[in-house]
């Protein structure tokens, strides 16, 4: 018996998360979830209760949740490992790369917190190197909903989808821009329609782009807006189409500007550049840029480290000069 | 505590220790003609593997992939020339094979790679993993009312890993009784004597003291592998079994030396340990 739940108010994409696994659940009785103390923050609870036999409580202990969860792979099992980002796959790289990606098994890692996003917990705790040591394994698939309902979509995606996967979530609450039945893995998503610049976002970033592409078309700049929710197999044809109907992209992420969403689509473009993109494209990356974040609020963060909407703006003005 | 049906006859105990040399003599072999790879711990784990692989594991080697089969996943990846030895020798793939060991386009890898080749149940090589893995598999199993048992292999040095005792409290915790652990407690590592890397002992009493049963055994003894290893499957608490080894067993100037813990012997070397099975 499923439930089919559609997220409208305000939440957060752990929220989604939460929705989401317990759904898969109900669909289907392989799918087990893992956690390492965080139960309550990763909204794992739900599932605890209703399948106590699926879940798994490691207690602090991420590198043995890791393998615990490849070893419920090998007998078969659709694992989802869920942790803080900075824990896993932060502390559980090796885990993830040996007994997960190498063995190419069925097992879903899920990091919480991602980003500056995370707020007064400070730098230990936000994540921004995630996205870059996930998406450099082989057979890992990378993916950071930008709400909600679509992470409670792409969890639903992932529990069908075969092989290794990374799905990065974040704390604070936001509306829900999506729809359900929208999202499909490696396919981009455009939240909006514009001729004059491209942004190209994930996750929590979305929402500021839209702030952003608000206060731009005052000015009369009309902007593209794409949510790129899979970050690794990238949507290297939707690249190419909105380079050459936008001549501008500027990537935004709450990640380090090395490795991030921004450098899968820069390596597009540069591979591109003379092929099938038009040389004039100019491009830019909007990211955390080689720092460590710190305590505050995450307005204050992404104001200070210049990835709010603000930044945003700036940094768009500045391509057009 | 070890019953009387846990016996080998003294015929087959002679069966098992022909099927070990010939098995030290594959691992050699293999290591000299890839001009690298582990033998000590190899040739030390040699009776436990033999034992494990024709007197305990239930299998099917045309069937590699046998629903009720018997799990054997190898932690300390590094001593694979043991595995693949048996393997072969319990017919998962052809002796052909074995000369392809750490090569191009090889299923025999440096460090055992899953699922490449038949029989091998697990990735592992960085160590501490398949400890944890083999957890993860026995739980899976347990919930499931599954009769299959897990046996997984580890090594002395690999203790010094936190992630093993990460595992230790996790099988206990889930009372993973039908996981048995093997430590090869040779007390070489690659740096030198393993007690003065990284002290171990009390190591029966640290494993006591995290919930799990530990017994002790001569490595080598194939009558005591035996009888221990069935006990030890039908205790009701999860059980390590600690095996006493001799590094480079069966190859006298390999023996308790560290510098053979990941080193090939040359073709003299090789002449000289090879004569030595005969």
């Amino acid at each position: 018996m499923t439930t089919q739940t559609n997220i409208q108010e305000m939440a957060a994409t752990r929220d989604g998360f939460g929705v989401g696994i317990v759904e898969a659940a109900q669909n289907n009785p392989l799918i087990y979830a893992l956690c390492a103390d965080l139960t309550e923050s990763m909204r794992l609870e739900k599932f605890e209760k209703l399948f106590p036999e699926r879940f798994v409580q490691t207690g602090v202990a991420e590198q043995n949740m890791i393998g615990v969860a490849a070893g419920l792979a090998l007998a078969g099992k659709i694992p989802f490992a869920a942790s803080f980002a900075v824990f896993s796959p932060g502390r559980s790289w090796d885990q993830i790369r040996v007994s997960v990606a190498y063995s190419n098994l069925n097992v879903k890692i899920v990091g919480g917190h991602a980003g500056l996003d995370t707020g007064p917990d400070g730098a230990t705790h936000q994540a921004l190197e995630d996205i870059a040591m996930m998406k450099v394994l082989p057979n890992m698939i990378v993916i950071e909903p930008c709400d909600a309902q679509q992470a409670r979509e792409a969890t639903l995606a992932l529990a069908s989808y075969q092989g290794p996967a990374y799905l990065r979530l974040s704390r604070p609450k936001y509306p829900v821009l999506t729809h359900n039945g929208e999202f499909k893995i490696g396919k981009a998503e455009t939240l909006l329609e514009g001729n004059d610049l491209t942004l190209i976002s994930s996750g929590s970033s979305v929402h500021d782009c839209l702030e952003a592409a608000a206060i731009l078309r005052k000015r009369g700049v009309k902007v593209k807006l794409i949510n790129m929710h899979t970050i690794k197999p990238i949507d290297k044809k939707a690249i190419i189409k909105v380079a050459n109907q936008t001549k501008n992209i500027i990537t935004v992420e709450d990640h380090q500007i090395n490795g991030g969403l921004g450098s899968s689509v820069a390596q597009v473009i540069a591979q591109e550049l003379n092929r099938s993109i038009d040389p004039e494209v100019k491009f830019a990356m909007i990211g955390v840029s080689n720092f460590f974040g710190e305590s505050g609020s995450k307005v204050e963060l992404k104001k200070k480290y210049k990835i709010d909407s603000q930044s945003i703006v700036s940094q768009v003005i500045s391509l057009f000069r | 505590m070890l019953t009387a049906n846990h016996q080998l006859s003294a015929e087959r105990i002679s069966q098992l220790q022909t099927l070990a040399t010939e098995t030290r003599i594959k691992i050699i072999e293999m290591i000299s003609q890839a001009g690298s790879g582990h033998p000590a711990g190899s040739l030390g784990m040699t009776d436990i593997f033999v034992t494990l692989y024709f007197e305990i594991l239930k299998y099917q080697p045309n069937n590699p992939t046998w629903r009720n089969r018997d799990y054997l996943l190898l932690s300390n990846g590094h001593i694979c020339p043991v595995l693949y030895a048996v393997l072969n020798l319990a017919g998962f793939f052809p002796a052909i094979e074995l000369n392809s060991f750490r090569k191009l386009n090889s299923r025999l890898q440096g460090h055992p790679h899953y699922p490449s080749l038949p029989g091998v149940e697990n990735t592992s090589g960085p160590l501490g993993q398949g400890i944890s893995q083999a957890a993860g598999l026995a739980l899976a199993l347990k919930r499931d009312k599954k009769k299959n048992r897990v046996f997984c292999v580890m090594s002395d040095g690999e203790q010094q890993e936190g992630q093993v005792w990460e595992a230790y409290q996790f099988i206990n915790k889930y009372k993973l009784d039908n996981l048995t652990c093997i430590i090869d407690r040779n007390r070489i590592q690659i740096s030198g004597v393993t007690e003065e890397i990284m002290p171990l002992e009390n190591f029966k009493s640290k494993l006591s003291s995290f919930g799990l049963n530990p017994y002790e055994i001569d490595g080598h003894d194939l009558q005591q592998i035996y009888s221990v290893t069935k006990t030890a499957m039908t205790d009701s608490q999860p059980s390590v079994i600690i095996a006493n080894t001799t590094p480079g067993k069966g190859v006298d100037f390999m023996e308790h030396k560290s510098e053979w813990h990941g080193k090939a012997p040359n073709a003299e070397e090789t002449k000289i340990a090879l004569a030595q099975f005969k």
